[in-house]
């Protein structure tokens, strides 16, 4: 099944073998929307993203997107040392179109110029990719995606140690991407700027909240998301201010 | 006209010819493999499948077939015999190869050193360039040919698994396969190359190459050309060097290509690249 917009789980359970280790997902978006997938470390969030990714098989129950999604990794997964420049790595996108054994076309170079403008490289274009900044590189992987033009864009942690002109520049490009029907889910740990999406999935292990930010950013279901990791402050006008507490940020 | 006497004299004998076109032709086809080994982490496999072929060439050469196919023969058995042992989870990927590997070297050299077989293990182990074949060379220059296809063929793949192997996946590009195939381009490469440089001393025109223009190169395509030309002219020095010293010709190709790999590693790697990009040269 793929729907014919967006993402939808249904009774998901992943595992890599064993045990599920994340279970009880059930949860759709649909195009131009943004979804926030908060959790704390091992809750879940990348077993998520490999299973729409179709990367791992359900152990229970469905996953579907609409056409292949685009992943964008954490930076710091990706190797620094490897002789290519950010116009190099934004046409990788184009293997997404096929004709993987033959030279890019006109066309895929004049798209992923113009992905590097969209996200203000366009200066940095024949710089390596090692030697850009964290948030530049970040910008880049999202170039690449933006070449591979999907519906459905993973993100996993794209504002982590990112400085603050990068995320500037990668929140308005999600801003534009949302307005033009696609569906972005966003992992994070950051639970003021999960407050900014449409939606909110909360992981640890199982689902345990999803819904708009309103409703889910609450006490109860930050600290069941979190346990000890969080502390959770009520500052009384209705709004809570999360603080996270023994997580290493990476 | 002494300086070209000196350059030209040792091709006048038509097997250090037959030498000279074997090492380039080798080396034009390993020196871009060996940027993908590198940069893929399978210089231990190729160094172990390189040894681990040691029973297929002395079977061949016992029988008198044609040694390529003994060398293609081991290189199956020896990566059949290492990804099997490598399942073993209670020992580990390395330690598995390295049994394995040395079980078969073993085997290889009990096999040659029995009493009734040609004394031909030296040359197996070691190598000898002027002793290649017709058929040798027509290996050599369609390994060179195919080669050059196949890496041209899976340039896009290989750069995007070796930046982002999950980023590939979501691209439609399967890690697995691309290392696969990559594999089995080295595998080929080695069966072809053993034949001029030996079991022990082929991995020196795969790795050698590629470590001396990898930190200097600013593109994969311009470190797998420097690559070639690096491991042909320093194939080619090796055999100069045999010519006018009277050393052992495998071994003296093997030496000047570790001689570039550690000039390679030692020379400074010029910055330009990164001041061409950025006005103001930062």
């Amino acid at each position: 099944m793929s729907p014919a917009t967006g993402v939808a789980a249904r009774g998901l359970a992943l595992g890599y073998g064993g045990e599920p280790v994340l279970e009880e997902v059930d949860f759709s978006a649909g195009a131009g929307t943004t979804v926030s997938v908060l959790g704390p470390n091992g809750g879940g969030k990348t077993t998520l993203f490999k299973g729409l990714l179709g990367e791992l098989a359900p152990v229970r129950g469905t996953a579907a997107t609409a056409g292949r999604p685009a992943y964008v990794a954490q930076t710091d997964r990706t190797r620094l040392d490897f002789p290519v420049t950010a116009l190099d790595v934004a046409l990788m996108g184009s293997l997404a179109r096929g004709r993987w054994w033959l030279p890019p076309r006109r066309s895929d170079r004049a798209l992923a110029r113009e992905a590097l403008e969209r996200v203000g490289l366009a200066d940095e274009a024949f710089t390596r990719f090692g030697q850009l900044s964290g948030g530049q590189r970040q910008r880049t992987l999202i170039a690449r995606a933006l070449v591979q033009d999907a519906a459905v864009l993973l993100l996993d942690e794209p504002l982590a140690g990112v400085d603050p002109a990068s995320a500037d520049r990668i929140e308005a490009v999600f801003a534009e991407l949302r307005a033009e029907g696609r569906t972005l889910l966003v992992s994070t740990h950051d639970v003021e700027s999960a407050a900014r999406h449409d939606l909110v999935l909360c992981l640890n292990r199982r689902q345990v909240a999803f819904g708009p930010p309103a409703e889910v950013l609450v006490r109860q279901t930050l600290e069941a998301t979190y346990g000890s990791e969080i502390v959770v402050i009520d500052d009384g006008t209705g709004s809570v201010r999360a603080i996270a507490v023994g997580h290493h940020a990476h | 006209m002494e300086l070209l006497d000196l350059l030209l004299e040792p091709w006048r004998s038509g097997l250090e010819r037959r030498a000279l076109i074997e090492v380039v032709l080798l080396g034009l086809a390993c020196g871009p493999l060996g940027f993908w080994v590198i940069t893929y982490g399978l210089s231990y496999p190729a160094e172990s499948l390189g040894h681990g072929l040691l029973p297929g060439l002395v079977i061949a050469a016992l029988a008198g077939a044609p040694l390529l196919l003994g060398a293609a023969g081991g290189v199956a058995v020896g990566a059949a015999a290492v990804a099997l042992a490598a399942h073993d989870e209670r020992i580990g990927p390395d330690t598995a190869t390295a049994v394995v590997v040395t079980g078969l070297f073993g085997a290889g050299t009990l096999i040659a050193l029995s009493p009734d077989a040609p004394a031909r293990l030296e040359e197996l182990l070691f190598g000898d360039p002027l002793g290649v074949s017709d058929a040798d060379l027509v290996a050599a220059a369609a390994l060179a040919t195919l080669g050059t296809l196949a890496l041209a063929a899976l340039h896009r793949p290989l750069c995007a698994v070796a930046l982002d192997g999950p980023g590939a996946t979501a691209l439609g590009v399967a890690p697995a396969r691309v290392r696969a195939g990559l594999l089995a381009l080295l595998a080929a490469a080695l069966a072809v190359a053993v034949q001029g440089l030996g079991s022990l001393l082929v991995l020196a025109l795969i790795v050698g190459p590629a470590l001396a223009v990898r930190r200097h190169a600013r593109a994969p395509t311009r470190a797998m050309l420097a690559g070639g030309a690096v491991a042909a002219l320093a194939g080619v020095a090796g055999l100069y060097a045999s010519h006018h010293l009277g050393s052992a010709a495998g071994a003296s190709v093997a030496l000047t290509l570790c001689v570039a790999a550690l000039a390679g590693a030692a020379l400074p790697v010029r910055r330009a690249a990164a001041a061409r990009a950025r006005p103001g040269g930062g």
